[in-house]
């Protein structure tokens, strides 16, 4: 069926609640509402209160609650309405979600899937736009994943709810609906901790995720008018990284470019720059360039396109590297 | 029973006075077996407690937390727990984890810095110490949640300090707990510090119990240095939450006769008359006037409880002192279901690093 990505993450939480009673979906307006983005559109009438509930405004309880619930075997799947509102539930998630595997010797486990909405680029309100992907990734003992299209969503999605990992789910509001895709009807899992060489190209490798992914790819298409082939490989899981798959990628084509769309400094491009210079160093033409946002707040709507890494800024990257 | 005393109107249960007098009406008829029981669970606190002190003060211990002045509130809320509810700790619970049946080796070895011993035994219901203050609230609601959805007639019960009904956790788990009707029994062992903030710095509220109220539950301040109060407070609201009725949350009024760590000087903001003024509380004592009015209680019988916590201690310490201490494999290995290939070359690139030492 042709769908889009919310559409696709829906369909991943009915299969997966359906095939196992354990999976229970917690937060603000994801019963009756359905989720302010529908993401949890009908879950509540099929699955009722006990397994789609509506719970007090309260991250860190959403989160901690969660915890709890593993503690009796159950796979909670708290939503957090937006990435801009996890901090209130950063002591829970760094402090226990992540640790509980290592500090109790696998006697617990934390098996909850965190989904939350992230990323610029949809003209919102103050607090909706940020991408802070990079704290979760410093954090040892959490996966974290972003999706880039709807057939990815649901099969990543559903990875995740099955994983035994603590798992980060960051869905890119700008890709929510702007794109509909081919998704199969029936069950599917796209490996977590796997990249994929989402556009093949034998002149240089852009390494990207979320809704940078098709910014990558129309910068690739007009570089591909100026005879310069670019590769580009969606990381997917950004934490476990797979690592080995950009810096194959590297080695074909000597040129490596990281985009993202949060602040440079520490962001996770200094990661994947560090680990192309280690893994790849004498395959290198030029430097590792990145095209990320400014180490600045992210600006207001009528302000945000000078922030947000778009095909223009990609393009010049390109350029640069090209003529390096 | 806990409806008789009113937080609000600052009325506290009492059981026990402190000369080991009980007040008939409130006695919780428990059998002289288990009497006895409760006293040697308390002496045992003390002693391992003791020994953990002595421990850390020969280097063969962390930095500790100890419990000494608390044990009427942890071994009277542990004794009326049923095997299959659960427990939330914090970090000063070591009368809870006796009782509940821990083994003290394993809690040795972990103040003696190795995660093996936070490890609960297979079966054993308890959670690891929660070290953040308060976090451990809202776990409890959810396991509290998880029961009711998988129907099953059970409490859960979690720990803290005075000072953690500041944090944010205290408010968001109890307000939860409220919403949904959990069978969470919240004990907050109000010890009158938070390190070195006195519980007045806490809140303006004339007591921790009547912030229940605004949760819509019940809350009850209790004796918290008589056993015989805590147990009776706790056996009433398990069973509330046992049987559906929804949460409460306990007050046990208390004091930290130690420290707050090792790490900690008390003497720097309290007074020593303070400190004797409660010694003269003392749960443990108390208790035993009890017992010995009942006839429960001599000098031999004494000596046998005393006798039989030294040998349960000693034999703890001997067992922890003895655990292997942690394999590069182990501090890697559970930090994910399956080991990425990063850390798989971390661990090889230590694991080198470690054998060029040897060399």
């Amino acid at each position: 069926m042709i769908m889009t990505m919310i559409q696709a993450i829906n369909q991943a939480l009915a299969q997966e609640m359906e095939r196992d009673d354990r999976i229970i979906v917690l937060g603000q307006d994801v019963g009756r509402n359905g989720g302010v983005f529908r993401t949890t559109e009908g879950l509540f009438d099929r699955f009722g209160p006990e397994r789609v509930m509506d719970t007090p405004l309260a991250e860190s309880a959403i989160i901690g609650a969660s915890i709890g619930m593993t503690a009796l075997g159950l796979r909670p799947v708290p939503e957090i309405q937006f990435m801009g509102f996890i901090y209130p539930a950063f002591n829970q998630i760094v402090s226990h979600v992540a640790r509980l595997r290592n500090r109790t010797r696998g006697r617990f486990t934390v098996p909850l899937t965190i989904r939350t909405p992230y990323g610029a680029g949809v003209k919102a309100l103050e607090h909706h736009s940020e991408s802070t992907e990079a704290l979760f990734c410093q954090i040892p003992g959490l996966t974290v994943v972003v999706p880039s299209n709807p057939y990815d969503a649901k099969g990543l999605l559903t990875a995740s709810l099955r994983s035994d990992d603590p798992v980060i789910f960051l869905e890119p509001t700008k890709l929510y609906r702007a794109e509909k895709q081919e998704v199969p009807e029936e069950a599917y899992e796209v490996p977590l901790r796997r990249a994929a060489v989402v556009r093949e190209g034998k002149d240089l490798t852009i390494i990207a995720w979320g809704a940078m992914i098709p910014a990558a790819r129309q910068a690739a298409e007009a570089a591909q008018a100026e005879g310069v082939g670019a590769e580009i490989v969606d990381l997917r899981t950004l934490s476990p990284m797979d690592r080995e798959t950009f810096v194959a990628s590297v080695r074909k084509t000597g040129r490596a470019l990281v985009v993202h769309e949060a602040p440079k400094t520490c962001g996770l491009g200094a990661e994947i720059a560090a680990t192309i210079g280690e893994s790849a160093l004498l395959s290198l033409d030029a430097p590792v360039l990145r095209v990320t946002g400014q180490d600045i707040t992210v600006p207001l709507p009528k302000n945000e396109g000078l922030y947000y890494p778009g095909p223009e800024r990609i393009l010049r990257a390109i350029r640069r590297l090209m003529e390096y | 029973m806990i409806e008789l005393f009113d937080p609000l109107k600052g009325e506290r249960l009492r059981v026990l006075d402190e000369t080991g007098g009980i007040a008939p009406g409130l006695d919780p008829g428990l059998a002289e077996a288990e009497l006895r029981t409760i006293y040697e669970r308390m002496v045992r606190t003390r002693a391992a407690d003791a020994k953990a002190l002595k421990l850390q003060r020969q280097g063969r211990l962390g930095t500790y937390a100890p419990s000494r002045g608390h044990e009427a509130c942890q071994v009277g809320l542990a004794s009326a727990m049923a095997g299959d509810d659960w427990f939330f700790p914090y970090f000063r619970d070591l009368g809870m984890y006796i009782t509940l049946g821990y083994p003290l080796a394993d809690y040795y070895h972990l103040w003696m810095g190795n995660e093996a011993g936070l490890r609960s035994p297979d079966g054993l219901n308890i959670f690891p110490i929660a070290i953040p203050v308060g976090s451990q609230i809202p776990q409890a609601v959810g396991a509290g949640l998880a029961a009711k959805y998988r129907k099953l007639r059970i409490a859960v019960v979690t720990t803290f300090g005075d000072g953690a009904t500041s944090e944010g956790d205290f408010h968001e788990g109890l307000n939860f707990a409220g919403v949904f009707r959990t069978p969470n029994v919240f004990v907050c062992l109000n010890n009158q510090f938070a390190i070195s903030v006195p519980r007045a710095r806490q809140t303006a509220a004339a007591t921790i119990a009547q912030k229940a109220v605004a949760y819509g539950f019940p809350g009850v301040q209790v004796d918290g240095n008589d056993v015989l109060a805590v147990y009776a407070a706790a056996r009433e609201a398990l069973g509330n939450a046992r049987d559906g009725r929804g949460p409460t949350l306990i007050e046990a009024y208390t004091y930290r006769m130690g420290d707050h760590t090792t790490s900690d000087d008390a003497a720097r903001y309290r007074s020593k008359e303070e400190v004797q003024e409660w010694e003269r509380r003392d749960p443990i004592l108390r208790f035993r006037l009890y017992l010995g009015k009942k006839g429960l209680w001599d000098e031999a019988y004494e000596k046998a409880v005393q006798d039989a916590a030294a040998e349960f201690v000693e034999k703890a310490v001997a067992e922890a002192e003895a655990r292997p201490t942690a394999t590069p494999e182990d501090i890697f290995a559970y930090t994910y279901a399956a080991m990425p290939p990063e850390l798989e070359a971390q661990l090889a690139d230590l694991k080198a690093f470690l054998e060029e030492g040897r060399r």
